[in-house]
């Protein structure tokens, strides 16, 4: 296959996968909209990650921090009469901000001591949500949370609000990979592969890696602030350390350093689930067997056994050619 | 990769989301239950689900209800408020008779709006006062509720113990939070002032500081709101630091289990006993027994509430004579069920018009290390 | 001052637990680049194997050999084959993942084919306390102080004393050169795993009559130990013991005069002190990796 073909099928896959996210929602049940907008919202915190850790190659154990940040501001701020755009401009600054912040002594050390880092910050940003009644409401957490209304239009019904949903998350995965096409995103995957020859090359990685996390950081607020909304409610026990577990399981299986990745990993964090239903009790056994299963056979993740498949299938096409090409010479010699 | 792989993600998608069940057939009442099975409430959903299996079970085995037996899903919120309201919506989608669970306060919140909505009746585990005050004509609760329980704790410390002054020791949880709310409301109203609030964590080993805490306050009383595991840890530790002052609770402060671990320590605990399987009914100790052939362990009062709930529906509905699931929640408000009617129901119970319940209860002290029934305190409104 | 005596040796004695948790996990570390999640569900774990053999009426002694045998062949020898070998040519994340789905299966297997309760254990120890200068110390405590701090200063002989325990440092600090000089590097590894199976095992054994066993225990002892660990220096056993130790009195002591309601906080406050001025641990040194 020519690599414009490929680029054909690609096209037509994307168009069909964005066709079906758009139209698909039409004849489903409420349930699987919820479902499909829960993705949406989480796909974006597992964009962030990905970008963290894909890109910049930094363990962030606090994803599901940032994620109820932005919950939290959401909460507040809706609840007080703001409109739902200055919480996510609020969360997205926040996460930013503390992202930053947090990163900066850490990767000041060591690399890997941002893992440490952020798993602290994680336990203590639990603590907050509990204890802060005043402002977080405590163990009871916020309920009541409103829907936004989008240009005098209400969200309050499942199928709009997941295309607003849908459509901040198309938003998301423009910009990101505008990013990773940028020098800067060319940057940030010097990085990852060789951070020292990328600081003897002149990139200044501390910033680098530093923005990275903060933008990552930055989307898992947004996420958050449309989490809010999307269930209603937010209790500290959503946003405690296991939220970060699952965003970083979500980025590996789906392949980190992807950028389809996460998309696939929260797909299958939010669906393979439901397809284990029917083995009751024993679908989080079964659920947890096959991440490792699937880490041992492909720890690039899902998106890596593609990408290992295509490779194979190309290098045997080239092969093939080579060989007919090799053929039709010996077939000219006389 | 983003061309490579769309079409993959596309495919994962397609063939799924296929409409729920739909309505049931005529012969069977279908349940739907969405509990905690998974995460932090594992052990609160478990026992609800294994109490709902056994009523179903049971009432199967006679016949069911007017005849039609009951089939019962479940599904698990993994005590998270956002998965609930997704496996509720899923439930209330299949259109079933009544919806069970859950039992996490903030998951019921977010969850009781979709079942009014759906005009489905939902029989839930939630304790938190505000469940029932929200207007919502479509949730009922299983168990007393801290609302209920409390106020008679609080007269018991400020009347018959006559303190006036009281350490307050909570686990700082969804079910620790809203008894100590309740509890500080009691003592405010009734002049006992609260020396000490202290905050415990769910799973805490270690209450030296906790003791040391409550022994330097020096209250008249103490009261602790813990589970079971940890009550009996900090009797032991109150026991080491020498605290005098009486060590009143609830049902989880000199349970069976707490009595078991805290062996000695346990001595002189007083408790308010609701619906529990350590409660002096003979109805609750067959029940204990029944449950314990079938799962080997003793239910806490999760287990009984999720029993109870799935023999509330069938006594609603054999009022109403016919199987009418949107009329189940106009038949269970102002239903009372004695066990006359209905001995499954192990204790009579009221419904009020918010879907409360109001039924007897016990007062309870550890001696020698049994549970000794001191007083009985009647319903609320007779 | 009485109080606070009690509160060291209660923090001492909850400490002495995280840090022979800790120990196996910094020897994980040391030996293989292993960050084991599920750390806390191998201490969780072996109490189960015990009352499980109980259920078939054998005797307390034999059920904790059966323990302890069930804990080194499939906590140790088992996660080392299946799960370890095979993913660590990968690099240190998608291993670190795979523990974190270890952990979820663990703890879920319990749950469905044990129980969801908690299970009362039995306690090596006399359920009594002891007077000591007008301070009561619980026997359950102090026994838990006694043999975490026996089992320590055992496996510190092993590694210090013994050619054995210097093979295997020598495999942990470095393999090429240890393999040159004929250390058996694969087999001192597995060595370390078989160890760490021991430990958690006799970690299980001492906190299952405190705890309870119960399938949840893993979830704080984990998160407790992977934080005394760093805070000791986590190239370092003597600094998992220091961490652990440290951690436990710390926990108490900010219970006790800071807040309740902020407990959790103060290890983490310390964690991130530690590393803004002591990036290797209270005891660590930079760029060595001793066992």
């Amino acid at each position: 296959m020519t690599a414009k073909g490929r680029n054909f099928l690609g096209l037509l896959g994307l168009a069909v996968a964005v066709a079906f996210l758009i139209f698909a929602p039409l004849s489903f049940h409420r349930y699987g909209i919820y479902i499909l907008s829960q993705w949406a919202v989480m796909t974006i915190a597992a964009i962030g990650l990905n970008l963290t850790l894909g890109y910049a190659g930094q363990v962030s154990l606090a994803q599901g921090a940032f994620v109820g940040i932005g919950a939290y501001s959401a909460a507040i701020l809706t609840t007080h009469g703001w409109p739902l755009i200055a919480a996510i401009v609020l969360a997205l600054a926040l996460c930013f901000a503390i992202g930053w912040l947090l990163g900066y002594p850490a990767l000041r050390v060591q690399h890997h001591y941002l893992a440490f880092v952020t798993l602290a910050f994680s336990t203590l940003a639990f603590l907050v949500f509990r204890n802060e009644l005043w402002l977080t409401g405590g163990t009871e957490g916020i309920d009541s949370v409103p829907r936004p209304s989008i240009f005098g239009l209400s969200t309050t019904s499942h199928l709009r609000y997941y295309y607003f949903c849908l459509f901040v998350l198309a938003l998301v995965a423009l910009a990101v990979l505008g990013l990773v096409r940028s020098p800067w995103g060319r940057a940030f995957v010097a990085l990852r592969e060789n951070p020292i020859r990328a600081m003897s090359l002149g990139v200044d990685t501390r910033r680098y890696v530093l923005m990275a996390f903060a933008i990552g950081s930055a989307l898992g607020g947004l996420s958050g602030a449309l989490y809010a909304p999307l269930v209603g409610l937010v209790e500290p026990p959503a946003f405690a350390l296991t939220l970060s577990f699952n965003l970083l399981m979500m980025v590996i299986v789906g392949g980190s350093g992807y950028f389809v990745g996460p998309f696939v990993g929260a797909m299958t964090a939010v669906l393979l689930p439901e397809w284990l239903r029917f083995l009751e009790s024993y679908y989080l056994i079964l659920y947890a067997l096959l991440v490792m299963a699937l880490l041992i056979y492909s720890p690039t993740g899902l998106v890596g056994i593609i990408d290992r498949f295509l490779v194979h299938r190309r290098t045997k096409a080239a092969s093939a050619a080579r060989a007919a090409l090799g053929a039709s010479i010996e077939a000219k010699a006389p | 990769m983003i061309k490579r792989s769309a079409s993959f993600g596309g495919a994962l998608l397609l063939g799924l989301f296929v409409a729920g069940g739909g309505a049931g057939a005529a012969e069977t009442i279908n349940l739907a239950d969405v509990a905690e099975l998974s995460g932090s409430g594992a052990t609160v959903g478990t026992n609800w689900k294994n109490g709902v299996d056994l009523a179903v079970e049971e009432i199967n085995a006679h016949g069911g209800v007017l005849g039609a037996k009951i089939v019962v899903t479940h599904a698990d919120s993994q005590s998270n408020a956002g998965i609930a309201k997704a496996q509720v919506q899923k439930a209330l989608d299949s259109e079933p008779y009544a919806l069970l669970g859950p039992g996490y306060s903030g998951s019921v919140k977010v969850c009781e709006p979709l079942a009014a909505e759906a005009g489905i009746a939902e029989i839930m585990g939630g304790e938190a006062a505000e469940l029932t005050r929200m207007g919502n004509k479509y949730v009922f609760r299983t168990s007393f509720g801290q609302q209920s329980s409390m106020p008679k704790i609080g007269k018991y410390i400020a009347e018959t113990l006559k303190a006036k002054t009281a350490a307050v020791v909570y686990v700082n949880n969804d079910f620790g939070r809203g008894g100590h709310d309740m509890i500080l409301k009691e003592f405010a109203a009734r002049g006992v002032k609260v020396v000490l609030d202290d905050s415990t964590e769910a799973g805490q080993a270690d209450f030296a500081a906790d003791a040391l805490k409550v022994k330097n306050a020096n209250p008249d009383v103490v009261f602790i709101y813990l589970n079971e595991e940890e009550s009996a840890r900090i009797l032991k530790e109150l026991r080491k630091a020498d605290v005098k002052a009486p060590l009143v609770g609830e049902t989880t402060l000199i349970g069976q289990k707490v009595i078991e671990l805290a062996g000695d320590a346990a001595n002189g605990a007083i408790g308010h006993v609701g619906l529990t399987t350590d409660a002096p009914v003979p109805a609750l100790k067959a029940y204990r027994d029944r449950f314990y052939a079938k799962y080997h362990y003793v239910p806490d009062h999760n287990g009984v509430k999720g029993y109870l709930g799935v023999y509330m529906i069938k006594a609603a509905t054999e009022k109403m004579g016919k199987l009418d699931s949107k009329g189940l929640a106009a038949a269970l408000h102002g239903l009372t069920i004695t066990t006359a009617m209905e001995p499954n129901i192990l204790m009579d119970v009221t419904i009020d018009e918010n879907g409360d319940l109001d039924r007897e209860s016990f007062l309870g002290k550890v001696v020698d290390g049994k549970q000794v029934i001191t007083e009985v305190l009647p319903k609320l409104k007779n | 001052m009485a109080n606070f005596i009690a509160l060291v040796i209660a923090g001492l004695a909850t400490g002495a637990l995280y840090a022979l948790v800790a120990i196996g996990f910094t020897l994980l570390w040391q030996t293989s680049q292993t960050i084991n999640f599920a750390q806390g569900e191998f201490v969780m774990l072996p109490a189960f194997f015990m009352l499980a053999a109980m259920n078939f009426h054998l005797p307390f002694w034999a059920a904790i050999l059966i323990g302890l045998a069930l804990s080194m062949t499939i906590l140790g020898c088992a996660f080392k084959k299946l799960l370890v070998d095979p993913m660590l040519k990968h690099g240190v994340l998608p291993l670190a993942i795979a523990t974190m789905a270890l952990s979820t299966f663990l703890k879920e297997s319990v749950k469905t084919f044990y129980s969801a309760e908690a299970s009362p254990f039995p306690s090596l120890a006399p359920d009594a306390d002891l007077h000591i200068l007008g301070v009561a110390v619980s026997w359950q405590n102090l026994a838990v102080l006694v043999v975490a701090l026996a089992a320590m200063v055992a496996l510190q002989a092993l590694l210090n004393r013994t050619r054995l325990g210097r093979q295997m440092q020598a495999a942990a600090q470095n393999p090429t050169a240890a393999r040159i000089l004929g250390v058996p590097v694969e087999r001192m590894i597995l060595l370390t795993f078989l160890i760490n199976g021991a430990l958690v095992a006799l970690a299980s054994l001492l906190i299952s009559p405190i705890y309870l066993a119960k399938f949840t225990n893993g979830e704080t002892l984990g998160l407790a130990a992977f934080v005394a660990a760093i805070v000791g220096g986590y190239n370092q056993i003597r600094g998992a013991i220091v961490g652990g130790l440290l951690l436990g009195v710390v926990d108490n002591l900010s219970a006790a005069y800071v807040s309740t309601q902020y407990r959790g906080a103060i290890p983490m406050a310390l964690l991130i002190a530690i590393i803004l001025f002591k990036p290797n641990g209270l005891l660590g040194r930079a760029e060595e990796r001793t066992v």
